[in-house]
């Protein structure tokens, strides 16, 4: 069963989102890191880069697979996980804590609303996976 | 296994099967104005004697094998020691294809790491990949790796840089967003010196060393300027043995080395193929186009070779890839490792000392004659730009009909304003009475 923590907001492309005021720190759920299998890599944006909502940020790569990274919301990355790609395993064995990805000041944080919570991401979850 | 495996007999079973009478009516979708309509104008079936023969002919024309010869300008003439030939006509090299199934690909894996090795530790880059085409087309790839890691478009490169190279590198980029802007280099020194081009847009700064005229570049005063508008220094070496010699481009700043790998035991072979040479920072090598082969260990702790970072490029993200290079040149890269083990690092270092020796006696030797002088003031490896008293091209015309040697190729074909220029290389294959020869011609010119 994955693990889904209470306090995040999740979207269907399987990003988990933790939202401190206007600022959105962004990283894979345990599900999609699962799916992935050992990750060795993560392709990240540069601190300054714009994306608008559900726009590629980058890419995770794993032993048998690379995989596109969404961030579900608009915003510029204030912040990279730089020692992500030191120690990639950190993406496995904690993907909530050591394995975030980047922090997005939201152009609109109203947005992190519209998002699924925990109980709906779960339901999502069973339905589609 | 026969050519054309099947008789006129099933051939009409065959067109009858699909409603047709005649094999011509299988082109009916081609217009008629755009068909030949005649045979090709090939000629006759020869005999096996006859074809040797007027091969042999052919070959007989190609005088640059009997004359004394100081063409340089990209291909070098250099010995290749014969274990190099024999070892890569064995079959398990010379037939085998390429190296995506490990566990039967482990001679060819252990190569192209053996080679990644030693072109690593001759360039002092960190990371090399399995090879590239050619030269020219390294640099291109050269450009565009700079243009990620960047996140820039514009591409400084000196008009030192082998002017086909650039024009390669040109084609190559012409339809990205690449911006080429061609630097000038100072009409005393034959180097680069001003860098005043580089600005915070600027991605790469391409040098060649030794250049196209054989001058070797100030490197790390260039990837200090590089450095400090934040732009990658590319460093291209189209004579390799210059390396056995030179301080390594990555102990001067370089963050990127490109180069042409003929002049390790493969034969000039009028252009090619050859092989193209690509080495970097390992901070970079996730934008490091090209194969790249590994080492791993198994459960068990035995060592093997592996294709490493491959997901990128061939088996599931094409589209994302960094390059449309997802191979490399197998068997000539063969060929310039064992000509690298054969020599060993004392090897290829006499070798590159000779080069330089021999270049040095014939820059010293034409710079007496009246009526000649060395055009660029800086430090040469085993070429160099001599200013004739007249026409270079009629010069060497001269020196070729009057003497038979090729003395060497005359700037105008390359650089407007430099009629009376050309380019001499000297190597380890010309000997002091050739050398000599082409004094005396020279001295001779009317």
């Amino acid at each position: 069963m994955a693990n889904i923590p209470e306090d995040l907001r999740y979207s269907k492309d399987h990003e988990w989102v933790r939202v401190e005021s206007d600022v959105a720190t962004i990283g894979i759920t345990d599900y999609a890191q699962h799916s992935l299998g050992d990750v060795v890599y993560v392709d990240m944006p540069r601190v300054g880069d714009k994306f608008g909502a559900h726009e590629a940020f980058g890419s995770v790569e794993s032993v048998k697979a690379v995989s596109e990274i969404f961030t579900p919301l608009a915003g510029e990355v204030t912040e990279v996980n730089d020692s992500i790609n030191d120690t990639p395993e950190s993406v496995n064995n904690d993907t909530y804590g050591e394995g975030w990805m980047v922090k997005i000041k939201m152009d609109n944080p109203l947005e992190a609303d519209a998002m699924l919570s925990a109980a709906e991401y779960e339901e999502y979850l069973s339905a589609n996976a | 296994m026969r050519y054309i495996p099947n008789s006129p007999g099933e051939r009409d079973e065959m067109l009858a099967v699909v409603g047709l009478t005649d094999a011509s009516e299988l082109f009916r979708s081609i217009p008629e104005n755009v068909r030949l309509n005649r045979s090709l104008a090939v000629t006759d079936p020869l005999a096996e004697n006859e074809v040797i023969a007027s091969f042999e002919r052919m070959a007989a024309k190609n005088s640059a094998v009997t004359k004394p010869s100081f063409l340089g300008a990209g291909v070098y003439s250099h010995f290749s020691p014969t274990i190099v030939d024999h070892l890569i006509q064995r079959s398990e090299f010379f037939t085998s294809y390429t190296p995506y199934q490990p566990e039967i690909a482990q001679g060819t894996l252990q190569y192209i790491f053996e080679f990644q090795t030693l072109i690593c530790q001759l360039t002092g880059m960190e990371v090399a990949n399995a090879s590239m085409y050619d030269g020219s087309t390294a640099m291109a790839e050269g450009y565009l790796m700079a243009q990620r890691v960047t996140r820039r478009n514009k591409i400084v490169v000196t008009k030192s840089v082998h002017p086909e190279y650039r024009e390669v590198a040109q084609t190559y980029t012409r339809h990205g967003d690449t911006e080429i802007i061609e630097a000038e280099f100072d009409n005393e020194s034959g180097r680069l010196a001003d860098t005043s081009l580089l600005d915070d847009k600027t991605a790469a700064l391409v040098v060649q060393s030794p250049n196209f005229f054989g001058c070797v570049e100030d490197l790390q005063a260039l990837a200090d300027a590089a450095h400090a508008v934040g732009a990658l220094l590319i460093v291209v070496v189209t004579e390799a043995i210059s390396l056995g010699l030179l301080k390594p481009p990555g102990s001067c700043g370089a963050d990127i080395v490109v180069g042409e790998g003929q002049s390790f035991g493969i034969p000039m072979g009028f252009g090619g193929p050859h092989v193209g040479l690509f080495a970097t920072r390992e901070k970079f090598v996730r934008n490091m186009p090209g194969r790249l082969c590994g080492i791993a260990y198994d459960k068990a702790g035995n060592r093997g070779f592996v294709l490493t970072l491959s997901t990128r490029e061939q088996h599931i993200r094409r589209e994302k890839a960094t390059s449309n290079i997802c191979t490399n040149q197998g068997l000539i890269a063969l060929a310039a490792t064992i000509y690298m083990e054969t020599m060993g690092k004392q090897g290829l270092q006499e070798v590159a000392i000779q080069n330089a020796q021999k270049a040095a006696y014939a820059k010293r030797k034409i710079a007496e004659l009246p009526g000649f002088e060395i055009a660029f003031s800086s430090p040469t490896f085993n070429e160099f730009v001599v200013r004739g008293p007249r026409s270079a091209a009629a010069i060497l015309e001269g020196v070729r009909t009057e003497n038979n040697i090729i003395g060497g190729l005359a700037l105008s074909k390359y650089y407007q304003g430099r009629e009376n220029e050309f380019l001499v290389c000297a190597t380890e294959t010309n000997s002091r009475e050739q050398i000599d020869a082409l004094v005396d011609a020279l001295m001779r010119d009317k």
